[in-house]
């Protein structure tokens, strides 16, 4: 994890027009930048020596606003070093630039982000739900979804479930 | 307008959930050639769990694999928002289920982190000794299985006969033979018991010799040479841009292993060699995963040489219960005891990505924490999950059978997949 004086200068790499603000804590060392500039931000701390995009997340901040949050864990091998990128979209308009055709790895994690949060990434090149149901409505990780939201269906009760059948 | 038959509907709601998967890119018929698109699973022996896998193949050749996963999700991030931070360790310990004790260590950590609490060092060893124990167990596993898909019988026996021996010695320690819950915040649930050290010693005594029995069974089998030898080969470059970590990368010539990168847990006080492959293939990951077992046992022999005396948990009592005879003595005790039963523990707000290397590779989880005594938000970066994103250009040009093989060879746990 990068010390508070080589955060804010990775943040400086990443370009003051992106960044918003860092965030640094015992454990984390995180830049939130803008959504639309997560594609550059990313190849400038490939050039950093942050080569490898080790998770993608999301997180929904209920009830904050913005709510929706992607965050992607970087990997510098040389360093040893890890270091956090985060953006924020709002829940009327949850659209990101995908990493994916840059980064192969962020494929299924993006589509799970998707899947869960309902979060668009723009340019995936195969962005469908990956864990639920293809037919699935509803966005089941998001923090104002319900849990048991969702009838649990038996034998004893398939005929009675609304929209079960139809 | 015409009212369709209940079954009509059915079936039409069928073709419509089918239309979104993308059988393959290519056209059906290819000059003179058909291309055959084969469905294998969601129930399938060969796939190692509920992995459903759409091949397009050209007579045996396989064009393009599309795995569709899903049928094993159980929600478990989602069931963790709700249960207090050391309640969510049972859910979170059945994910990747034949690495329980790596899905405890990765969460625990990571709430220790937020905590900003020390682990004893008696309880680091302890630690150590069940997650390389299980990093056994999980590879006789794998071995096992994965040479049952090649038709190799007899060596699934023997795996199974050194795993029954481990679960033996995860109950005696435990209580319990699978997903134990012995790693808790702040140490492990309970100190080893009277004779287990020497139960574990006898364990290690014998498993290198075991390991040469695989290997003669193995090795040196034409067959098994065949196919294994040279069959869907990645280079090292290719699998780390698509985030493969663990025996799958290390197998082809990348030393990238966190215990020595970036020790947790005390890993930097074993001696151990990461062993590496140089092709790539289907072999040397398997070479690979049979010279971590006995890597393992080295680092379990060291840890039990030396491990230190002391407190197996943590004593801060917001975190760890108190020991039950403190209950019947002291108030404060049973004070700390009934608020963490009831409520948990309050973790600081904030952020933590705590990763650990697991026998299939990078196992990371990500906890937010609003300040309350439940995680608001739980992710994790199951290794099986990005690892199989790699199948469909491991086994791209392969025979059919090669991909199983290879499929069996990637050893993807499908309750890590799908969570």
């Amino acid at each position: 994890m990068p010390d508070a004086a080589e955060l804010e200068r990775l943040a400086g790499v990443v370009g003051a027009d992106s960044v918003l603000g860092t965030v640094h804590t015992d454990c984390r060392s995180e830049i939130s930048i803008r959504p639309e500039a997560i594609v550059s931000a990313l190849a400038r701390m490939r050039a950093e020596g942050y080569e490898d995009l080790r998770s993608v997340h999301g997180v929904d901040y209920f009830p904050e606003e913005p709510r929706l949050c992607v965050k992607y864990e970087m990997l510098s091998r040389e360093r040893l070093d890890r270091i956090s990128l985060s953006l924020r979209v709002p829940l009327e308009d949850p659209r990101v630039p995908s990493v994916t055709p840059e980064w192969p790895t962020a494929n299924w994690p993006e589509r799970e982000a998707y899947d869960m949060f309902g979060i668009v990434f723009e340019g995936h090149p195969d962005l469908r739900r990956i864990l639920m149901p293809e037919d699935y409505e509803g966005y089941p990780q998001r923090r104002d979804f319900p849990i048991g939201g969702e009838p649990v269906i038996f034998t004893h009760n398939e005929d009675s479930v609304p929209g079960w059948f139809d | 307008m015409v009212r369709l038959t209940t079954e009509a509907r059915e079936l039409s709601d069928y073709r419509r959930r089918e239309e979104s998967v993308s059988f393959s890119e290519e056209t059906v018929v290819e000059g003179d050639r058909e291309l055959l698109t084969l469905n294998i699973g969601p129930h399938h022996p060969a796939t190692h769990g509920v992995l459903r896998l759409v091949v397009t193949m050209d007579g045996e050749i396989i064009r393009d694999v599309n795995p569709v996963i899903g049928y094993l999700h159980t929600g478990i991030e989602k069931t963790a928002e709700v249960k207090s931070y050391w309640k969510a360790i049972p859910v979170i310990e059945r994910m990747d289920y034949l690495a329980y004790y790596f899905n405890g260590m990765g969460y625990c950590g990571a709430v220790e982190k937020l905590l900003g609490i020390e682990v004893p060092r008696r309880a680091q060893y302890l630690r150590v000794i069940h997650l390389e124990l299980n990093r056994i167990m999980s590879h006789l596993v794998w071995l096992g299985t994965s040479m049952l898909d090649l038709g190799a019988i007899s060596v699934w026996w023997y795996c199974f006969r050194e795993r029954e021996q481990l679960l033996d010695l995860f109950e005696m320690s435990s209580g319990q033979r699978m997903h134990t819950r012995y790693v808790q915040v702040g140490g492990v649930g309970e100190d080893i018991p009277p004779g287990w050290e020497e139960k574990v010693r006898e364990f290690l005594a014998i498993m290198p010799e075991r390991c040469e029995v695989y290997s003669d069974l193995l090795s040196k089998n034409e067959i098994f040479l065949q196919r294994m030898r040279g069959v869907c080969p990645m280079e090292a470059e290719v699998l780390r841009t698509l985030g493969v970590t663990g025996p799958l990368l290390r197998a082809a010539g990348d030393p990238w292993d966190l215990r020595k990168a970036m020790p947790y847990s005390s890993y930097d006080e074993f001696e151990f060699k990461i062993p590496i492959g140089t092709q790539g293939d289907n072999y040397d990951r398997y070479a690979v995963r049979l010279a971590e077992i006995k890597e393992s046992v080295k680092i379990v022999e060291q840890a039990l040489d030396g491990l230190p005396e002391g407190p197996y948990i943590t004593e801060d009592r917001k975190v760890a219960l108190p020991p039950r005879h403190e209950l019947a003595t002291s108030m404060e005790a049973l004070i700390h005891h009934f608020k963490l039963v009831t409520e948990g523990m309050r973790v600081p707000e904030g952020e933590v990505y705590n990763a650990i290397e697991g026998p299939r590779g990078e196992y990371g989880v990500f906890i937010r924490s609003d300040g309350s005594s439940k995680p608001a938000r739980v992710h994790m970066r199951d290794p099986s999950f990005i690892n199989l994103q790699a199948t469909p250009m491991l086994v791209e040009g392969s025979l059919l059978a090669d991909m199983i093989a290879t499929l069996a060879v990637m050893d993807p746990i499908i309750g890590g997949v799908d969570r």
